[in-house]
């Protein structure tokens, strides 16, 4: 977002829970410390007490123990002090908690979908979507033995390619929902999470009033890649998301294809580092930048055109293992009736582009998989084409680019 | 044969405790996995989805393999001791009930080589995630059945017991704790075992059978399994702990040399917390988005539990105090239990909060909260009990110098294992995750370290109990501690294979209520 001012980013906590940037947080925040106080003040008592008995009442110091084994008076004392304290934090916690339920008079809407492993975020109303995944350096480092230290990379695991870019001081209300399994979708510093459960719309809200960029991760066990899910919100000014909004709309016009030129171009700029970010930054930036990257995506794999057989089926083998086995299994065979076999099925068998139009839009309970690049899809369609008893040729990144859009 | 075929309440008893600590050391090696991997930022040794398969079969194995076994063994050892009866009410029923357990988990065990490997999806098994699983899915689903009817005979062998074969004089009011605990905690498996059986049996049926109980594409409702799941899990988590309430109220009044302060209002503690752990259920979802008075129902209850678990620590403080105390290795571990459980109850009480639950929730701070009460929790308690009553069962003294070293190593390694990670939770570090940011890094490596050596420390234990049932050691007299009340010190060290043949004279010095 170099076209946009990017402001410092949230506070970083490492003792307590972060303060936030919404009023729900400060309140949240606010309760936090109350019953911790409440808990340090009922333990200094106690263990008072405690420490003071193991002292001052051990045989040596007291060798006739006293004979008394009960009183009423006491008991009920400290049963009732107890309830008295509970009511004194009830009170506070209820007010919040019927705040953060009061989703009404939201001024916008955003539909967060999860995926294993990615968000989709869709403005409803306003015909723009895309995907959000684990940035492509934390990616990388974060491969078993991959060599690269995970400080070099910045905000590693907390890092996307395509951030959720919000306006500060709006009321907006998230839909949550998930298309595979159980997420939960999470920013400490909106002071909220919520669970993101298939076939189900949950709500919450959020109003942000410092603009910045927030970091959080999906804390719902949901598979293989669990911990590589981060989420991360860009607050902007109302101003410039309506500008940035406008741009990112402007010029495609049409939901989930519109984002789509900008991940191909960076998934297809795999070798570019830090160093060489102009590219990333660029097609990030504006409307303009993706019309670039649009005219540059087929011509990247031209470059890579014919690809082998071996190649296709090394490259297809590690995205199988990624994105597919979860459900369809390393054997191939899934698990009919949720998820069905790939062996000598008629799609997998059939016309290619029947299986690559799958594997790019999705079906059913299947996500689909256009972030992956050109390459990466032609290497997993070729993949399970020719693996198990499947012997049904091979399909080209050329292949897969003729089929976006 | 002997081992195989016995039905004696003594044998049992040994067999489920071996058992119990040998899964304690196969599930304590998957954690040391887990803090291996978690050592420091990136990924070391092992793929995100075997480190998934590692943190589920550590839970699974560590409460159903380890510590519910383990107070199983304690109640098969003493329950028939302290109530004054020859052996349980249904011997055979106990001897089937021990050997199910190594077949649940060696059907469990085998699941590491499957293909798609071992369960992956936490112990609480959500789905749709743990539809996903591979060849392992109907063995995990058998082994739970297992667990659940080896579980529900051992109770009701317990209740059986408990119920009709008292020594004369019994009365229920004068029974010890551990009793009355034991009797609590066998109806709360009776009543909840059967529900995790049938969430498990219709997560099967929605695998092969084509329903769709779960499966939100069929008109079935994910959400429903998480509420089944915890109306079996919070009771559960209950039987976890209630049994230790039982020792810890029969050890401190020992070395205290006091009766125990408010015996009745200890049993009707236990009694409330059994009633709430059943309306509770909720507060392990307020995520999943229930309606606004849901949660407050569940917040409030929640809320209460706290009152009755409070009761309990003020009594064992009341004991204490102006008693007359030393320390041996059983006091230790029970003062180690009412110290660092506490910690235990008062994040309990910050997660019962549900605004602030919203943001602990998942995170490492849960990780904390679950470990102070079951390991400081429930293990010490189970290691108290076992010095406590260990000269009883082989009639040698363990090695006092060993069992306070044991003691001290335990109780600083954990805090320096479990306390850091309530910090990396309140920073924003979820739970079941493989690797993390790098600004977790400090607490995690800390913690990793506390993990390691807590573990070497347990082969001090394992080697002083090996020499006691070796018979190496001072001889134990029938009553070794000074200030033990309970049937079962007026048997001689180590206790005859066969005791109460006739039903003891229960004599009033000799029970919990007043002695
Ligand atoms: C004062 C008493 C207690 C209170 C108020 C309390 C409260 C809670 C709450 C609200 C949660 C859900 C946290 C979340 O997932 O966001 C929780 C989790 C848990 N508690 Fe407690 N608790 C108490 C005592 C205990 C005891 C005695 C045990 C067991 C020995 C226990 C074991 C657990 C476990 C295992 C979990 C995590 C389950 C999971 O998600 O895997 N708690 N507790
Ligand atoms: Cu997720």
């Amino acid at each position: 977002m170099t076209a946009l001012t990017v402001q410092a980013e949230a506070e970083v906590a490492k003792w307590n829970m972060p303060v936030g940037v919404t009023e729900i947080s400060r309140e949240v925040h606010g309760l936090h410390m109350l019953i911790f106080w409440v808990v340090v003040a009922i333990g200094v008592g106690v263990f008072a007490a405690f420490f003071y008995s193991i002292w001052a009442h051990r045989r040596s110091r007291n060798p006739k123990p006293a004979t008394f084994h009960e009183s009423t008076t006491v008991e009920i004392v400290w049963t009732v002090l107890p309830f008295v304290i509970l009511i004194a934090m009830a009170i506070p916690a209820t007010g919040t908690l019927i705040k953060i339920e009061d989703s009404s008079d939201a001024e916008m809407s955003i539909k967060v979908t999860g995926y294993q492993w990615m968000w989709g975020y869709e403005y409803v109303g306003e015909d723009y979507s895309f995907y959000s995944r684990l940035d492509r350096d934390s990616d990388r480092a974060r491969q078993v033995g991959s060599g690269i230290d995970p400080s070099s990379v910045d905000n590693y695991l907390l890092e996307v390619d395509n951030r959720l870019v919000v306006p500060t001081d709006t009321k907006i209300r998230f839909l949550l929902t998930s298309n595979d399994v159980i997420h939960a979708w999470w920013v400490p510093a909106l002071g909220m999470k919520r669970d993101a459960i298939p076939g189900f719309i949950n709500e919450m809200w959020a109003r942000i009033d410092e603009p910045g960029v927030y970091r959080g991760q999906c804390a719902e066990l949901c598979g293989r890649d669990h911990g590589f899910m981060p989420v991360v919100v860009e607050a902007v000014p109302p101003a410039e998301f309506e500008a940035w909004l406008a741009g990112k709309r402007g010029d495609e016009g049409s939901d989930t294809a519109a984002s789509e030129p900008v991940q191909v171009a960076e998934a297809d700029t795999g070798t570019a580092t830090a160093t060489d970010a102009t590219e990333v930054a660029a097609a990030d930036a504006d409307a303009d930048a993706d019309a670039d990257a649009e005219a540059e995506a087929p011509a990247d794999d031209a470059a890579s055109a014919e690809l082998e057989l071996a190649a296709l089926m090394e490259t297809g083998e590690k995205v199988y293992k990624t994105n597919c086995v979860a459900c369809h299994q390393a054997s191939g065979k899934g698990m009919p009736p949720a998820f069905p076999s790939l062996i000598g099925s008629a799609v997998v068998t059939g016309d290619p582009t029947t299986q690559i139009e799958q594997v790019l839009n999705g079906k059913n309970a299947m996500p689909p998989f256009g972030h992956l690049s050109d390459e990466q899809i032609a290497a997993v369609v070729t993949y399970t084409r020719n693996s198990w008893d499947n012997d049904s040729g091979v399909v080209q990144p050329a292949d897969v680019a003729a089929l976006r859009q | 044969m002997r081992w195989v075929m016995t039905t004696n309440h003594k044998d049992l008893g040994t067999l489920y405790l071996v058992w119990a600590f040998t899964m304690f050391f196969v599930g304590g090696l998957m954690s040391l996995v887990i803090r291996g991997e978690l050592f420091e930022p990136g990924l070391q040794f092992v793929d995100p989805e075997f480190f998934n398969q590692m943190t589920t079969m550590h839970a699974l194995i560590m409460i159903f393999g380890g510590v519910m076994p383990a107070f199983t063994g304690l109640a098969n050892w003493m329950v028939p001791m302290m109530v004054g009866c020859s052996d349980l009410a249904l011997p055979r029923v106990n001897n089937w009930g021990f050997w199910i357990l190594p077949f649940a988990f060696g059907m469990l065990l085998s699941t590491l080589f499957m293909d798609g490997g071992a369960p992956a999806s936490g112990w609480t098994m959500y789905p749709p995630l743990v539809l996903q699983t591979g060849e392992a899915f109907p063995f995990l689903i058998f082994s739970i059945h297992l667990m659940g009817i080896s579980s529900i005979t051992g109770a009701i062998n317990v209740v059986v017991t408990i119920l009709n074969m008292r020594a004369p004089g019994m009365t229920l009011l004068k029974m010890p704790l551990f009793v009355w605990t034991w009797l609590i905690t066998a109806y709360l498996l009776i009543a909840v075992m059967p529900v995790l059986a049938g969430a498990v049996t219709m997560l099967l049926t929605d695998r092969y059978f084509g329903t769709s109980f779960f499966t939100a594409s069929g008109g079935g409702d994910p959400v429903m399994f998480q509420h089944i799941f915890w109306f079996f899990g919070h009771p559960e988590v209950y039987i976890l702990i209630l049994p230790a309430f039982g020792i810890v109220s029969t050890i401190i009044p020992t070395f205290a040399r006091k009766t125990l302060f408010g015996y009745a209002s200890m049993v009707y503690a236990t009694a409330a917390i059994a009633f709430l752990s059943f309306i509770v259920w909720a507060h392990h979802m307020f995520t999943v988005g229930m309606p606004l008075a849901g949660e407050l129902f569940f917040m409030f209850s929640t809320m209460l539990i706290a009152v009755p678990t409070g009761v309990k620590v003020f009594n064992w403080i009341a004991t204490m105090w102006r008693g007359s105390m030393t320390f041996e290795t059983p006091m230790l571990f029970a003062l180690g239990f009412v110290f660092l459980f506490t910690i235990g109850g008062f994040s309990g009480l910050m997660l019962a909060i549900a605004p602030a639950d919203f943001q602990y929730h998942d995170t490492y701070f849960v990780v904390a909260h679950f470990h102070y009460v079951l390991v400081p929790g429930a293990v010490f308690a189970i290691l108290g009990a076992i010095y406590y009553w260990i000269p009883k069962w082989t009639g040698v003294m363990y090695n006092e110098k060993l069992g306070q070293f044991h003691f001290w190593w335990s109780a600083i390694w954990i805090n320096v294992l479990f306390f850091p990670q309530h910090f990396l939770g309140l920073a924003g570090m979820p739970r079941r995750i493989p690797d993390y940011a790098v600004q977790f890094t400090d607490f995690n490596v800390i913690s990793s370290i506390g993990a390691f050596a807590f573990f070497i420390g347990q082969f001090v234990f394992i080697w002083n109990m090996i020499q006691c049932m070796r018979g190496v050691g001072e001889p134990a007299p029938a009553r070794p501690w000074e200030g033990a009340h309970g049937l079962e010190w007026t048997v001689p060290s180590p206790a005859p294979y066969h005791t109460f043949e006739e039903p003891p004279v229960v004599d009033d010095k000799e029970v919990a209520a007043h002695a």
